[in-house]
């Protein structure tokens, strides 16, 4: 294997629970506050996973207030506590942009329960 | 000048890093030794003092006679590149003495020097940074050009040293002051913060800083 990955693999979280795009996660944050470190969940849809290896990257799309919200994480970053899957959502492309010109009934994914996956 | 010992290595690639606060840092991946020392040259002997290193080892078969004999007297293999490093004290070094990675750890301001990537004959944007001619307001077929050269009768001819399109690239070229982020003796890696000269397998030398910065080591 060459070097690079071999670098790169040593800081790869083989931890955190696998998802897809279109399923509904809760990704939680690790906060710093001054001295004091607090974890933030951040709840909504998985819209993209870009990159590869240590570099790629995820985005999760949420309303909050009727406003839509969204953040993109570092797979790998050490600032993520975990990350729960709260449904499976059943989409048929790889980025759900068009999530960001619907709202309310419309934006729903197809195959979401209540309920955690485990 | 420089006078530390340095090590010869070759860029891998880039990759970043997360620290634990979470931030990503660019770094560059080296392979860097190890190294043998082949020759010393001295003050009596050649006029100067330095270390002359080999670096990646060489099928002796695809060696001519008089390189063969001069890796020889080193009591070494033969090696692919050979570089010299100035020095002072010579004496300190043995023939086919092992020079390693572990001649830096994580913290060291490092000099990296490097033939940069070829760009062939190329505009003054890219070359020089210049800025360009605005993109309308009745500018017509004069985007990237560099503009005036100089006036007409006085002084009658062009500056010498004028910025001007040219061959841009493929230079040797030092970065001074790279801080050197991890290095992992049992793989010969050396891990570099940041970008540095040159293509990936292209060759470097890694030197202890000559200037070393506030910026870059706070605590010297």
């Amino acid at each position: 294997m060459n070097p690079v990955e071999l670098v790169e693999r040593e800081q790869l979280r083989t931890d955190l629970q696998s998802f897809n795009v279109g399923d509904t996660v809760k990704v939680h944050v690790r906060i710093v506050e001054g001295e004091k470190e607090r974890i933030q969940p951040f709840e909504g849809v998985v819209i993209r996973k870009k990159g590869g290896g240590i570099r790629s990257t995820f985005t999760v799309r949420k309303v909050s207030y009727g406003i839509g919200v969204e953040r993109i994480f570092p797979m790998h970053s050490p600032r993520i506590d975990r990350i729960d899957v709260i449904s499976r959502g059943k989409v048929r492309r790889a980025k759900l942009f068009y999530l960001r010109n619907l709202k309310g009934k419309a934006a729903r994914i197809k195959g979401q329960k209540k309920q955690a996956v485990a | 000048m420089n006078r530390t010992l340095g090590i010869i290595g070759r860029k891998l690639g880039m990759t970043q890093v997360f620290l634990e606060d979470g931030s990503a840092v660019p770094v560059t991946i080296v392979e860097a030794g190890p190294c043998r020392v082949i020759q010393k040259k001295t003050k009596e002997k050649d006029g100067y003092e330095a270390i002359q290193l080999g670096f990646l080892p060489k099928n002796s078969q695809r060696v001519n006679k008089p390189l063969s004999g001069h890796f020889k007297k080193a009591g070494t293999g033969p090696y692919s590149y050979t570089r010299e490093f100035r020095v002072e004290g010579v004496e300190k070094f043995e023939l086919g003495q092992e020079i390693t990675v572990n001649l830096f750890k994580a913290g060291d301001v490092v000099d990296v020097t490097g033939l940069s990537k070829g760009r062939g004959f190329t505009g003054v944007i890219k070359r020089h940074g210049f800025h360009g001619s605005p993109g309308s307001h009745g500018t017509h077929e004069y985007f990237r050009h560099g503009g005036s050269v100089g006036s007409a009768t006085y002084p009658h001819h062009v500056f010498k040293g004028l910025k001007m399109p040219g061959h841009h690239g493929n230079q040797r070229v030092t970065i001074q002051n790279i801080k050197v982020f991890d290095v992992k003796e049992d793989q010969n890696l050396i891990l570099l913060r940041g970008g540095i000269p040159g293509s990936r397998n292209g060759l470097i030398l890694i030197r202890g800083a000559t200037k070393k910065s506030k910026r870059a080591n706070p605590s010297a």
